[in-house]
């Protein structure tokens, strides 16, 4: 079955401080946190930040191994744009043997230090997922766009495109599995040949789903228009969001230490 | 609860696909249809593919509007626009695919998702969400994503969410069609116990000649056209006309039908096993039991 690899939103559940905070905190802190990493230079604002960020994940709750697994993907780009800074930096070379000619002290501290932010800024993205149920996320990001209705930016269709995407995606993999499962029945083989030759056994698979998702799509229209829907204007939610002590104390604690982390860096 | 009282009013009313395309020529969904729903009635729709019981269905929810004629819900006529919500509200309705109309990713949320288009306050919501799931006996889902979910069980949400609108019809276009037995049998139950406690007025169209005999009323539709409205037993009886329009008769009815083919004279508008038991019993000579 291939629905049960995939856990979408990668939600870990549990009742820390951070899972209870409201969904608008923990994406505002977590935009702003990938900022404040950045401008963050110095070896021992980088390293505070290091310690900042892995207390959040263990008093999260979620596992370190989960968390550090999320880096896999994105491990060809930290990796590369080490070796980058490693070799383009000019400054003193670690020796005079050829190739250890091209290597600096000063790379290789930059490319450590970018290495770790880039690694920070994914553990505090996803810090947020792992504690923030889809749903909520989609609350969240709508509430937050709100104001920027005025704009025109469609804030409750991006909000309600992505729920109803969330609701649909098990059922999309249901489907592709039974698809899968009928074309195989009548032998089609999506294990063997090169790349192009699987990708090309997919084809018969991919045509029936989006006939059938194009009839979902349709079907639910209908059905949301039987039942009242008219968009967002003048609706209201069973779930309201709520900030509560949690987030204060996730806002002063952040605040805080962000402060902290700016003096050092600019006024020292 | 007056029986008198129409909730639906189906007066002249026609109903026709444009075609897009010039080559084609147009559909004739619904001619002439003339009907009335009373209020508090379970109302079983019956015909064969195309016959127009689906079209039916959703003019009564103003997701069609007639071509001719007029259709008045629970006093309002379906072509005033701005009565659109109001006549929504008040007829529900439940669609054939189980997965294609739940709008939540959690059970609870998608039965609150007809209340808060309607712009209800959440404290309200809570509450009409509550007894909704509890009036349809899935209170312990209520946290439940909708794919982990039996056929029946969607289609009990899908119920529960329109019963949150606080509707006094409900209109369900073949909506045991895509269930196993057991979950027809569970839409079934919830059904009646709407009609008969709550007073809801069900329409429900069906393939399901079983379902019909259980209804108040049933209407068979054929071509467009009312063809015959009356109680299960006045139907069913005439089981030659009910064949040559494309459909089967209960179980029972066409078993006491074909023994009565053989020579017996057994009563011709049976629709249960009871009454078929009883029938039986009477004809054995006495004293030797079944």
């Amino acid at each position: 079955m291939i629905n049960t690899n995939i856990s979408i939103g990668q939600y870990i559940p549990g009742d820390s401080i951070i899972h209870r905070a409201d969904p608008r905190t923990k994406i505002i802190l977590s935009l702003a946190f990938m900022v404040i990493i950045f401008m963050m230079n110095s070896f021992w604002t980088v390293f505070e930040l290091t310690v900042f960020v892995l207390m959040a994940v263990i008093i999260s709750g979620v596992p370190l191994k989960h968390t550090l697994k999320g880096l896999k993907p994105l491990l060809l780009i930290i990796v590369f744009s080490a070796l980058l800074n490693i070799f383009t930096t000019k400054g003193t070379p670690v020796a005079e043997t050829v190739p250890l000619k091209y290597i600096t002290y000063e790379g290789l501290i930059m490319a450590l230090k970018l290495s770790v932010r880039l690694a920070l800024i994914i553990i505090s993205g996803s810090l947020l997922t792992f504690t923030t149920t889809p749903i909520l996320l989609t609350d969240g990001i709508e509430k937050l766009l709100n104001p920027l209705k005025v704009i025109g930016v469609p804030a409750h269709e991006l909000a309600m495109m992505m729920s109803i995407a969330l609701r649909f995606i098990p059922t999309l993999l249901e489907e592709t599995d039974k698809i899968m499962k009928a074309q195989a029945a009548r032998g089609a083989d999506f294990d063997t040949g090169n790349l192009l030759q699987r990708a090309k056994s997919f084809v018969p698979v991919l045509v029936p789903l989006f006939v059938s998702a194009f009839r979902r799509a349709e079907d639910l229209a209908t059905a949301m228009e039987s039942r009242c829907y008219r968009g967002g204007t003048g609706r209201t939610r069973l779930r309201q969001l709520k900030f509560t002590h949690a987030d204060i104390k996730i806002v002063l604690t952040v605040l805080v230490f962000v402060a902290a982390l700016l003096i050092q860096e600019y006024m020292w | 609860m007056s029986l008198d009282k129409s909730i639906i009013e189906v007066k002249d009313v026609s109903f026709v696909y444009k075609s897009s395309n010039a080559d084609r020529p147009d559909v004739t969904a619904l001619s002439d249809m003339n009907l009335s729903i009373r209020e508090g009635e379970f109302l079983a729709v019956l015909g064969r593919n195309g016959s127009g019981k689906s079209t039916l269905a959703k003019l009564m929810n103003a997701l069609f509007l007639p071509t001719s004629g007029t259709i008045i819900v629970n006093g309002l006529d379906t072509t005033n626009e701005e009565l659109l919500w109001d006549i929504r509200s008040s007829t529900g309705m439940v669609f054939q695919n189980p997965d294609n109309q739940i709008v939540g990713n959690v059970v609870e949320e998608d039965v609150a998702f007809g209340p808060e288009n309607l712009g209800i306050p959440p404290e309200e919501i809570r509450i009409r969400v509550d007894t909704a799931l509890e009036t349809i006996g899935m209170t312990e889902f209520k946290e439940y994503a909708p794919h982990r979910l039996s056929g029946g069980q969607k289609q009990r949400v899908a119920i529960a969410g329109i019963l949150a609108m606080k509707p006094k019809c409900i209109v369900l276009d073949e909506a045991t069609a895509m269930l196993d037995p057991i979950g027809r049998k569970e839409v079934m139950r919830i059904l009646r116990k709407l009609n008969t406690e709550e007073g809801i007025t069900i329409v429900h169209i069906t393939h399901h000649m079983d379902e019909a005999g259980k209804a108040d009323r049933v209407l068979v539709i054929d071509e467009g056209k009312r063809v015959i409205v009356g109680t299960p037993r006045e139907v069913f009886s005439d089981v030659k006309r009910i064949k040559k329009l494309g459909l089967d008769v209960p179980q029972v009815t066409e078993l006491m039908y074909e023994l009565n083919k053989c020579g017996y004279n057994f009563p011709t508008d049976i629709l249960t096993v009871e009454e078929a038991i009883a029938c039986l019993k009477q004809s054995l000579p006495s004293g030797k039991e079944l």
